[in-house]
This record gives C-alpha cells, sequence and structure tokens, in this order.
C-alpha cells in the first residue's frame, strides 16, 4: 500500500483551515459556545478531542472496511460507529481514572460529553462515506480534533476579553459568541481559495 | 381527562417558546446552522429531527421501567440510531435530492442534543402520551427555528424563497449569507432580538 504524502498533506490542511470542522462545517458547536469560557478548559477539550477522534478513526476503519463492507452492512454504519466510539470513549475514562489520576482529572470531565459530539461521528462516518485509506483516515481524524482545538482556543480567547467589554445587555452572552464566530468564519473564509486537491 | 389535555397542551406549548431547543436551550446547533442553506432544507432538516424525536420518545418511554439505570445512555443512543437509519433510508429512496442537500448531518442527528436530552430528561421520566406531546413541541419549535434561520438567508443570501425569486431588479442578494459566516450572523442577532424583546415585555409587565 502506497501512502500519497500530497494527498496527506491536502487533508491537513483541508480539514484545519479550508474546511474547519467548526467554523465551515458547523461541528461541534455545543462545545464551542458553551466551553470557550476558560482558556485552560478550552485546551483540556481541544486536547481531549483530538485524541478520541484520531482513536476513533483508528477504530471504526477495519470495521467498516473488513465487517460492513465485505458483507454489505453499510447501511448500519451509524449504528456501530456509535456504539464503537461510546464504548471507546467509556473504556478510555475507565483505564485513565484507574492508571492515571492527575490526568484524569485534568481530562476526565470531558471524555464523556465527547461520546456526543457530532464531530467524533461525522469524522468516522466521512471516512467511511469517501472511502479514504486507512493512513489517511487517521490523518483526517488527527487534523480534524486539532482544527476543533484551534478554533475553540481562539474563541475564547476572545471570549475572555469580551467578558470585560461594556456591551448592551441584550447582545452579551450567546449572542455576541455567534456575531464574533461568523467575524472568525469571515476570516476563515480566505482560506478557501487554497486549492490543494488536484 | 381535561386535567391530561391540559398537561398535553403545556407540554407541546413549551417547547415551541419559553424552552424553544434552539434559541433558549441552545441545543442541536450544528444541523440549524449547516443546511439552513434555504428555507426548504430548513424545514425538511426540521421535520426530520421531529420524527426522530416523536419516534425515540415513544420507544424510551415504553421501555423506561426496564432499562437499567447504569446503561441507559448507550440504550437511548441505539433507540435514536435506528430512527435516524429509517429517516436516511427513506430520504434516500423518496427524496434523493434533498438528501443529496443536507448529506451526512442527517446520521448526525444520532448525536443531535436534542434529541438524547429530551430522552434523557423527558421520555425517562413520564409516560408515553406526555412524552408525545413533549416531542412535537420540541419538533416544532426546532423546525420554526430552523425555518426561520433558512428563510433569512435563503431571502437575504439568494434573493429567493422557496426558489421562486423574490423583488427581482430591487436588490443584489448578499452571497455572504448563504455562506457559513451569514449563518453565525443570523442566529446571533436573531438571539439578541428575542432576547430585547423579552426584556422590554418585562419591563412592560412591571410598568404595570
Amino acid at each position: 500500500m502506497q501512502i500519497d504524502f500530497s494527498k496527506i498533506f491536502a487533508i491537513v490542511i483541508a480539514s484545519i483551515f479550508v474546511n474547519n470542522f467548526v467554523l465551515a462545517r458547523f461541528l461541534g458547536l455545543c462545545p464551542f459556545i458553551g466551553i470557550s469560557r476558560k482558556l485552560d478548559v478550552a485546551l483540556g477539550m481541544g486536547i481531549s478531542m483530538t485524541f478520541v477522534v484520531t482513536m476513533s478513526s483508528i477504530i471504526t476503519w477495519p470495521i467498516y472496511h473488513y465487517i460492513l463492507l465485505p458483507y454489505n452492512l453499510g447501511y448500519l454504519s451509524i449504528i456501530i460507529f456509535i456504539l464503537v466510539i461510546a464504548c471507546f470513549v467509556q473504556v478510555v475514562e475507565i483505564f485513565v481514572r484507574k492508571f492515571n489520576p492527575i490526568l484524569y482529572k485534568a481530562l476526565g470531565i470531558y471524555l464523556p460529553l465527547i461520546t456526543c459530539n457530532c464531530v467524533v461521528l461525522f469524522v468516522t462516518l466521512l471516512n467511511a462515506q469517501d472511502r479514504l485509506s486507512f493512513a489517511e483516515s487517521t490523518v483526517q481524524g488527527f487534523s480534524a480534533g486539532v482544527g476543533f482545538a484551534v478554533a475553540l482556543v481562539l474563541m475564547t480567547s476572545i471570549r475572555e476579553r469580551l467578558d470585560t467589554a461594556d456591551l448592551p445587555k441584550s447582545i452579551t452572552g450567546a449572542p455576541i459568541a455567534f456575531i464574533v464566530a461568523a467575524l472568525m468564519s469571515l476570516a476563515f473564509l480566505g482560506f478557501s481559495g487554497l486549492n490543494l486537491i488536484r | 381527562m381535561k386535567n391530561n389535555l391540559a398537561c398535553f397542551k403545556s407540554c407541546f406549548n413549551r417547547g415551541i417558546c419559553a424552552e424553544n431547543p434552539t434559541f433558549r436551550l441552545m441545543l442541536g446547533l450544528c444541523p440549524t446552522l449547516a443546511v439552513t442553506v434555504t428555507l426548504e432544507n430548513g424545514l425538511a432538516m426540521g421535520l426530520a429531527a421531529t420524527f426522530v424525536l416523536i419516534g425515540s420518545n415513544i420507544i424510551i418511554s415504553l421501555i423506561r421501567n426496564f432499562v437499567p439505570s447504569e446503561v441507559r445512555i448507550p440504550c437511548y443512543i441505539l433507540v435514536i440510531a435506528t430512527f435516524v437509519t429509517i429517516v436516511k433510508l427513506v430520504l434516500q429512496a423518496y427524496f434523493p435530492l434533498l438528501y443529496a442537500k443536507l448529506g451526512l448531518f442527517v446520521d448526525i442527528m444520532v448525536v443531535n442534543c436534542i434529541i438524547l436530552g429530551r430522552a434523557e430528561a423527558f421520555a425517562s421520566k413520564n409516560q408515553v402520551f406526555l412524552s408525545i406531546a413533549d416531542a412535537f413541541g420540541m419538533g416544532i419549535g426546532f423546525t420554526l427555528a430552523t425555518g426561520a434561520i433558512g428563510a433569512i438567508r435563503e431571502i437575504i443570501g439568494s434573493g429567493k424563497l422557496l426558489g421562486i425569486p423574490l423583488g427581482a431588479g430591487y436588490f443584489t442578494p448578499a452571497l455572504i449569507m448563504i455562506l457559513p459566516p451569514g449563518a453565525f450572523l443570523t442566529i446571533g442577532l436573531i438571539m439578541a432580538f428575542l432576547n430585547k424583546m423579552q426584556a422590554l415585555s418585562c419591563a412592560r409587565q412591571k410598568a404595570n
């Protein structure tokens, strides 16, 4: 199996910048709006997210290509993938709690939340839909997580400043967060001129 | 019976207004923003979510006494995933064009927080009758929200409504509204408007 590095590079740039999973594809908005209050929390969430998405891509790829596809069970992919992700997250949580209590304290609270995050399921389904190779799906999973983390950290840094700003009362909180997201999304739109996949 | 009906009504109304899933609870934002490029897409997404909500609320309410509480979340997700698969297959079979537009966002409904949230917060504690009312109310509230965002973005972004051109020649559509930033801007402004309205009506009540 040959690995096409130009395609892998294109996937990395595409999922972090051009099609950023939060700002261009609207995935994982609930934590994006809900959790973006404190920078260290956002970092913890971003790191846990990257780990879970990468691992889910790695786990679901063989399931899809060696079990679901050969037996024509492609239509079951939603049910199987969400079960696999939920079980995997549960196992990681138990494992981390047992062996690394410090890490558990830092990341543990975000893990259950991530099961219910659309980014994870979307990436695995997208890998399956586009029939990406194993290396490509792993890279896509990892860069989706990084893209999410980048957007979350940027948003949090802006919102930490916004807390001290003097805003009209009806616009504080969620509305201004969305308007800030609109401006960030506008900035990320600038990347869409990059045409990396020939 | 009359009491039941009143309960039904209050459960139904709550989802539309006071606890509107999109504007008040801020749940299920991903599909709300991603697919609402046109009114048609918004309504389709809303109705698909309503169907899944009703189906999953009925089943979860029926099985609520048999499922041990430790494994309830995976069970709920399985029930929801089954209904989402049904919706996906129906859309693919009968509305292939619509499915092509909504794409993976139909699949993503499995992890939509509205559906799981209602399962956990309402259907797992209430009887079937009330759960249906709750699902209907939440579903319609969600459909109204996606429809409103879709209509605004379609009118301003492409100068059409349901594919019919409006006010031809009087204004040039702003493309930005059907691109991702437009979605964030629309929902932010609608929320701000609703907040302002609520503040005004509160002030009026105080004055009286």
